[in-house]
């Protein structure tokens, strides 16, 4: 399993171009250990924001730093980051529980401590009836919730998520937001989530950031 | 006219234009049931030159589809996953064997392997040429360019979030492929098997140029058709072109049944 390193997360006059979309000289920091929202309407670039943490995106200039580490030339792989995009992107020929262990069995877990895992993870977010089950047939929060824990199975250096609670009932939300406490609780992880959602300020956010016109600023 | 005459007058007019290639192609099968009869039938499946016919084309067929699909698998998501400088000439290049006529694709084959490199392999490791592997290269020209749009379509529909998502929690490429986008196209792998091997199968020009018509050695059951036919036998050949038929039926019903859309389904 990973060591956990010094993990906050620096963007350093990071610009990037999608087109005829470009966002130019980014400078953020979120603290090590922080639950940091970017809060920002419909389509100003949160996605974008993300993926180019990930290494999903190229960045055109700028450095982009976890802990100490510059990550902008790594791939995605060796960034050592937890990622939920929109509606989980689970896979959904895999059940929820060898989703959440494949991160563990990638690096060498043997299949047993990762299923171990799993099944902690399971019961921290209260998905543990969903393990053995494919993801056709979950509910929004389920998926949410499932990929959540795959995220963080390998006790990642930072955790990003795109509108984790977006499109859910007010039930289902509040489960998702109490397994994001729970989560961050427990693991402490850096954590960066983007919504357009006032509500997920007041529920969830340490630092609140704003991203308008191009430019990220601290609320 | 009235709002409501007008749609009626639309939904008649279209209904009708439809409905005249449907009662075609239902009058040319009942043409060719009504011609001949079951027993009839039975007789020209159990003739011994038609049995060996079937058995090389059920073999080419598979053999050629198989060889199709490990082109077609990476083709699509080359076409379907990545941008590279002159994509549309390689995307062109993958339709030629669809668009050029049958005939033309084996006169191409025969040139091919019976001059420079094609005739260096030909003399010095075996034969192609009028012999069997002919008939399966034949096919597998065709139908690999059919695979391919199955496959591209298969990866076109598939949620690409799914594979990014499997880069950033620590697979390569290659385990990101083989771990999470082989296992969710697998109906697309079958359909585009499918109908590699129902090409295959009705492929006839190709096959009669550059493999030949030889009874017992390179004839696939379209060549059996021709051969009939030639000889005046036309009940045996309506009993080998209802046998197509059944399998064509067969492979339409089963891509259906995969729910596979976009390409014959």
């Amino acid at each position: 399993m990973t060591e956990q390193m010094p993990s906050g997360l620096r963007f350093d006059t990071v610009s990037i171009q999608a087109g005829d979309f470009r966002l130019v000289d980014l400078d953020f920091t979120v603290p090590e250990g922080a639950y940091a929202i970017l809060k920002g309407a419909t389509g100003c670039g949160k996605t974008t924001i993300l993926e180019a943490t990930c290494g999903l995106r190229s960045i055109s200039g700028g450095s982009i730093r976890i802990g100490e580490r510059a990550v902008e030339g790594l791939p995605p792989a060796r960034r050592n980051i937890g990622y939920v995009p929109q509606d989980g992107a689970l896979f959904p020929t895999m059940t929820a529980g060898r989703q959440i262990a494949l991160p563990l069995v990638l690096r060498g877990t043997s299949r047993a401590e990762a299923d171990l895992r799993a099944a902690e993870l399971a019961e921290l977010v209260e998905i543990t009836h969903l393990l053995d089950r494919r993801p056709e047939g979950f509910s929004g929060g389920e998926r949410q919730r499932v990929a959540i824990a795959r995220a963080i199975a390998w006790k990642p250096d930072l955790l990003l998520m795109d509108e984790p609670i977006g499109a859910l009932d007010e039930t289902m939300r509040a489960r998702v937001v109490s397994a994001l406490r729970a989560v961050h609780a427990h693991t402490g992880v850096t954590t960066l989530h983007v919504t357009h959602d006032p509500r997920d300020v007041a529920d969830l956010s340490t630092i609140l950031y704003r991203l308008e016109e191009g430019r990220v600023e601290r609320c | 006219m009235s709002t409501f005459r007008h749609d009626r007058l639309f939904s008649l007019t279209i209904s009708m234009l439809a409905g005249i290639y449907v009662i075609l192609i239902l009058a040319l099968l009942l043409a060719g049931a009504t011609f001949t009869t079951p027993a009839d039938i039975l007789q020209a499946l159990s003739s011994e030159p038609i049995r060996q016919s079937a058995v090389l084309s059920i073999v080419s067929c598979t053999v050629a589809s198989i060889l199709a699909l490990w082109v077609a698998i990476p083709a699509g998501y080359l076409l379907a996953r990545w941008e590279f400088p002159g994509k549309t000439l390689v995307d062109a290049i993958f339709d030629i064997p669809i668009v050029l006529p049958p005939l033309v694709v084996g006169l191409f084959l025969l040139i091919l392997f019976e001059s420079g490199v094609g005739r260096f392999i030909q003399d010095n490791l075996f034969g192609i040429t009028y012999e069997v592997p002919a008939v399966i290269l034949a096919q597998f020209c065709v139908a690999t360019a059919f695979a391919v749009r199955a496959m591209r379509i298969t990866y076109e529909q598939m949620d690409r979030r799914t594979e990014e998502v499997a880069l950033v929690l620590g697979c390569t490429r290659w385990q990101s492929f083989t771990l999470v986008t082989m296992p969710q196209s697998t109906r697309g792998i079958v359909a585009a098997g499918t109908l590699a091997w129902a090409r295959a199968l009705g492929e006839f020009g190709p096959i009669l140029v550059f493999a030949g018509a030889t009874r017992g050695k390179t004839e696939v059951l379209p060549t059996t058709i021709f051969l009939e036919w030639s000889i005046g036998d036309l009940g045996a050949a309506v009993a080998v072109s209802l046998l197509l038929v059944g399998l064509a039926l067969l492979v339409l019903i089963t891509t259906r049944l995969l729910g596979f859309k976009g390409v014959i389904g």
